[in-house]
This record gives C-alpha cells, sequence and structure tokens, in this order.
C-alpha cells in the first residue's frame, strides 16, 4: 500500500471518530444524569418522586408533581402565545410580503433568537411583572408572566422550522392554486399548510422542548413557590428551575434529587426530539412528487 | 365571508401579528440600551467589580467571557467541521449517517440546565477540574456541537460538484480534495457558522453557572473559576445588587451579540451573492 493511501485511510478514520463526537456526547449525557438520578427514585419509589406533593430534602421529602404540572403548565401558556404569533410571522413572509420586505424582516426576527435568555428574564422583571401585579393583581410572578416571557423566546425556533417547511412545498402547487382563481389566504390556507402540516407541527414540537426546558428567565419570572398554581396569577416552580435553584448548596441525598429531576426533565425533552423527529421525517416521503 | 374580503382581513392580521413580532424585538433592545448605555464608560468596561459588583466594573467578567467561549470554540470548532465532512464527502446516506444526524439533532434539543448538571458532574466532581474555565469550555462546546456540524455540513454542500469532479479527474485524493479544493471555498460559511454558535456562547447562563462557577477574580489560568457576563448579569438582577450596573452589563452583552449576528448576516449575504 503506498503512503498516500495509508493516509487516506488515516484520514477517514479520524474524520469517522470525530462523526461519534456527538453521538458519544449524547451517551454521556444520559449515562451521567441517569446514572446520578435513578438510584435515589427507586430508593424511595417511583410513584412518590413523580405523584408526591412536597419537595423537603431536608426531610427526605422528594415529591416532584408540583414542579411536573408547573412545567407543563408553563409550557402550555407559552404555546398559547407563541404558536399563533409565530406561525403569522412564518406565514407572513412567505406567502404574503414581497422579496424585500422578507429581506429585511426575516433578519430582524431572527435577531431575536440571539437575545440571552437572562435579558428576556430581566424584561420580564422589570416590566411585565410589575404590570401584571398592577393591573390584574397578585404578586405578578406567576405562571401568566412565564408564559408570555416563554411565548416570545420560543418564536424563532417556531419562525425559522415553519419557514424552511413552507418553503419546501413545491412551487408548483401554489401557482396551480393560484391559477386557479383562489385569493393568497385561500391557497394558504388550504394548500400551503396542508402540504407544511408535518413541518409545522415538528416546529410546534420543537417550540415546546424549548419552552419546557428554558430555565433562567423561567426563574425570574415565575416565582418559584412549590405548590401547584390554582390560577394563572399564581407563582410556580418548573422542573428546571427546581434543578437551578437548589444546584448551588445541594448535598449528597439533595443533589441526587435535583439530578432525578434532571431525569424527568431529560425523558419528556427526549420524548419531544422524537416526536419533531419522526413527523419532519415523514414530510420528506410527503414532499415527493406524484 | 367573501373571499376578497377574507383575504384583505387574513393579511391584516398577519401584519398585525408581524408588528407584534417586531415590536417586541426593538422594545428589548431599546430598553437596554436606553438604561444601559448611560452606564457604560470606559472605566466601567476596564476595572474590576468591587465589593460584589455593587462599584467598579467589569472587567474580569468580559475576560472570563472571551476565554470562556474562545476555548469552547476551539473544542467544538474541529469536531463540528470534521464531522461535516465525513457526513457530505465520506459516506453516503445510510443507517450510520441517520445515527449521527439524530444524535445531532437530540443534542441541539437538550436544555442547557441538563448540559450544566452533565458538566457539573463528569468535569468538576468525576474528573475533579473543579469550577474552572475548563470545564466551562468543554461544557459549553458540546452545547455548541450540533450548529456548527448542521452549518459547516450546509456550506460545504454548497461547494458546486463540478469542483469535485475535476479534482479527481486530475487524479487527487480525496483529502487533497477536501483540503485544497473543497475547504477553501467553504470556509466563508464555515466561518459564519461560528460565529452564529459564538452569539448563543456568549449569552449562555445556566450551563455555565454550574461549571464554570461566578469568582470575580481575574482568571490567571484554564483551571481558575470565572463568571461571564451573562452570569454576572443574572447574579446582579436576579440578587438585586445593583441595577445600574445589571443594566450595563446588559448593554454590553446585547451589543456584542448583536453585533456578532449582524456581522454574520452581512458575511454570509456577501458570500451568498458572490456564489450565485
Amino acid at each position: 500500500m503506498s503512503k498516500l493511501d495509508r493516509d487516506e485511510r488515516l484520514v477517514k478514520l479520524a474524520l469517522l471518530v470525530l462523526a461519534f463526537s456527538a453521538v458519544a456526547i449524547l451517551v454521556g449525557i444520559t449515562v451521567f444524569i441517569f446514572g446520578e438520578g435513578t438510584p435515589i427514585m427507586f430508593k424511595y419509589g417511583l410513584k412518590k418522586f413523580l405523584l408526591g406533593l412536597d419537595w423537603y430534602p431536608s426531610e427526605q421529602s422528594f415529591g416532584l408533581l408540583p414542579m411536573i404540572i408547573g412545567s407543563l403548565f408553563v409550557t402550555f401558556g407559552a404555546l398559547v402565545i407563541g404558536v399563533p404569533l409565530g406561525l403569522a410571522c412564518a406565514i407572513f413572509l412567505t406567502e404574503f410580503s414581497s422579496q424585500r420586505v422578507r429581506r429585511i424582516l426575516k433578519p430582524v426576527i431572527e435577531l431575536l433568537a440571539g437575545i440571552p435568555s437572562v435579558v428576556y428574564g430581566f424584561i420580564g422583571v422589570v416590566i411585565l411583572v410589575p404590570f401584571i401585579r398592577t393591573t390584574l393583581g397578585g404578586p405578578g410572578l406567576s405562571v401568566l408572566a412565564a408564559s408570555i416571557i416563554l411565548g416570545i423566546m420560543i418564536l424563532p425556533t417556531i419562525i425559522s422550522i415553519s419557514i424552511d417547511s413552507l418553503q419546501a412545498v413545491p412551487p408548483s402547487y401554489r401557482e396551480g392554486s393560484l391559477a386557479l382563481g383562489t385569493t393568497r389566504w385561500q391557497t394558504t390556507r388550504m394548500v400551503m399548510i396542508p402540504a407544511a402540516r408535518s413541518g409545522i407541527i415538528a416546529s410546534i414540537v420543537l417550540g415546546m422542548g424549548r419552552a419546557v426546558g428554558e430555565t433562567m428567565a423561567v426563574i425570574m419570572v415565575a416565582g418559584n413557590a412549590i405548590s401547584i398554581p390554582h390560577s394563572p396569577l399564581a407563582p410556580v416552580r418548573t422542573l428546571t428551575s427546581n434543578i437551578a435553584l437548589e444546584m448551588g448548596y445541594a448535598a449528597g441525598e439533595h443533589r441526587e434529587a435535583l439530578f432525578a429531576t434532571g431525569v424527568i426533565l431529560f425523558i419528556i425533552i427526549m420524548v419531544l426530539n422524537t416526536v419533531a423527529t419522526v413527523t419532519s421525517r415523514r414530510r420528506k416521503g410527503e414532499g415527493r412528487a406524484p | 365571508m367573501k373571499p376578497r374580503l377574507e383575504q384583505k382581513v387574513a393579511t391584516a392580521v398577519l401584519g398585525f401579528f408581524v408588528l407584534v413580532t417586531v415590536f417586541i424585538l426593538v422594545f428589548i433592545i431599546v430598553f437596554i440600551l436606553r438604561k444601559g448605555l448611560p452606564v457604560l464608560s470606559w472605566s466601567f468596561l476596564a476595572t474590576n467589580p468591587v465589593d460584589m459588583g455593587r462599584a467598579g466594573g467589569i472587567f474580569s467578567t468580559i475576560v472570563g467571557t472571551i476565554v470562556l467561549t474562545l476555548g469552547a470554540l476551539v473544542i467544538a470548532a474541529p469536531l463540528g467541521v470534521g464531522t461535516a465532512i465525513y457526513l457530505t464527502e465520506y459516506t453516503w446516506e445510510n443507517r450510520l449517517t441517520r445515527v449521527i444526524r439524530f444524535g445531532a439533532d437530540c443534542l441541539a434539543g437538550i436544555p442547557s440546565i441538563i448540559f450544566g448538571l452533565f458538566g457539573f458532574i463528569l468535569f468538576v466532581t468525576k474528573l475533579k477540574m473543579g469550577w474552572s474555565i475548563l470545564s466551562g469550555s468543554l461544557t459549553l462546546s458540546f452545547m455548541l456541537l450540533p450548529t456548527i456540524i448542521r452549518t459547516s455540513e450546509e456550506a460545504i454542500r454548497c461547494v458546486p460538484a463540478s469542483f469535485r469532479e475535476v479534482s479527481f479527474s486530475l487524479g487527487s485524493t480525496r483529502w487533497q480534495m477536501v483540503a485544497r479544493v473543497i475547504m477553501p471555498s467553504a470556509v466563508p460559511g464555515v466561518v459564519t457558522g461560528i460565529m452564529l454558535s459564538l452569539g448563543r456562547a456568549i449569552g449562555e447562563t445556566a450551563a455555565v453557572i454550574f461549571t464554570a462557577g461566578s469568582a470575580l477574580r481575574l482568571p490567571t489560568s484554564l483551571f481558575s473559576s470565572s463568571r461571564t457576563m451573562s452570569v454576572h448579569f443574572y447574579i446582579l438582577a436576579r440578587e438585586g445588587i445593583s441595577m445600574d450596573n445589571a443594566y450595563g452589563t446588559a448593554a454590553v452583552l446585547i451589543i456584542a451579540i448583536l453585533g456578532i449576528n449582524i456581522l454574520t448576516y452581512y458575511l454570509m449575504n456577501k458570500y451568498i451573492r458572490k456564489y450565485s
């Protein structure tokens, strides 16, 4: 074998190793988070962890139900706000605006993604929370505040993936429909959205994942009380805030319980990721011309 | 409703939602800059925080941010670009590439707090690196990896197929083609991708606070703990230490991130125009 051939093989092998870095990291994260978090779940019983209402780490009481429900509430709230806004932006930019408007608006909206989550949280604290407190009552730090901030934070995810899937629809669909004499909106509603449906669903699912996983902004605006919120104006603690708030000083079983919180979060995220991957993979099949 | 009327209503409603979105963005940026710019001065940027940040500037946190993010890029860029080269030039779509892509997609969806937990348990405690720039950079690099893989892959795929054909027809090996033909023309795209991830790295808080810690001293080595601007801003705002300094720090953060992102878009447009 010539030297050149040997070098080629070495390069190919090295690149293959590099290519597995992402998978290796994913496996590493799974192993370490589960390794730290699952023993304590089984020690005190899965049911107590998932359905327990009390979180008193100093008394070995690790009930995560308020946080699980808290995460669900703020995520649902974020979708109520983020999905209409995000889809509207995506549809407007792909179907209703001229090339020039799109070239200006798209980067501007993408800049939303660049704003750090701590800044969103801060804006929430100094503007949104006092506003809710004075106009709607309650402490201000609430499910509502967290939902609004998260709804804004998931916009870039929803907008960019929805735009991609709308643009992936063959232009002939749009042209054919318009040639039949429909209006833009009829074409969008009856042709484009159904054709891009799975991509749009994937964008919403991924936005959900971002909302569930967001930490710093939520800590700042949600109030973090450990109880199942009875109204949108009540404070709430999510799974992510539970980890971040107590990680700084936790030790022993308390720390393990925080990793157990991480396990639950991790499972939720992986389920959402898989759903998004499967729905958008199906899109590729649909997209082919018949 | 008549179709024409419906069309008008739909346009108005959609346009209104777009305006709301743009308004939110502009509002956040203007608000932070209006409150923060008056705080900024040369001494704010060039002196270390005094008394937990109540007084003084943010110099050590700027240094911490730069060292930590550059460290993360130095680790993530070779991994990401290598993966992209393998996926585009050395294989075809098969089960293996699907596994790699699924891994990268999942990694992209994992929340930063999970990366923080992972970095804390692996680097800070198990490998005994402590709260340090090294732990922080490693953790952060894992977060950036999926973005770098995806953007590099797109950049490499944009290189015309004829480049490859000509290179092979001249008798070059695959690596010679990649190193001398493909990469030189893909570099602008790869670099813009890396710059986009830089903006994300600067703003990251949850993953960094548990791995790099929050020491306010100027870092002296890769093993010293260091506080980034985002972490500093979070602590100032959350603990109510100094609202003025919090606004100032936020303004520096926003200017840095938006500056990088706008520069990236500018370069990207220039690059796209050149190739189309």
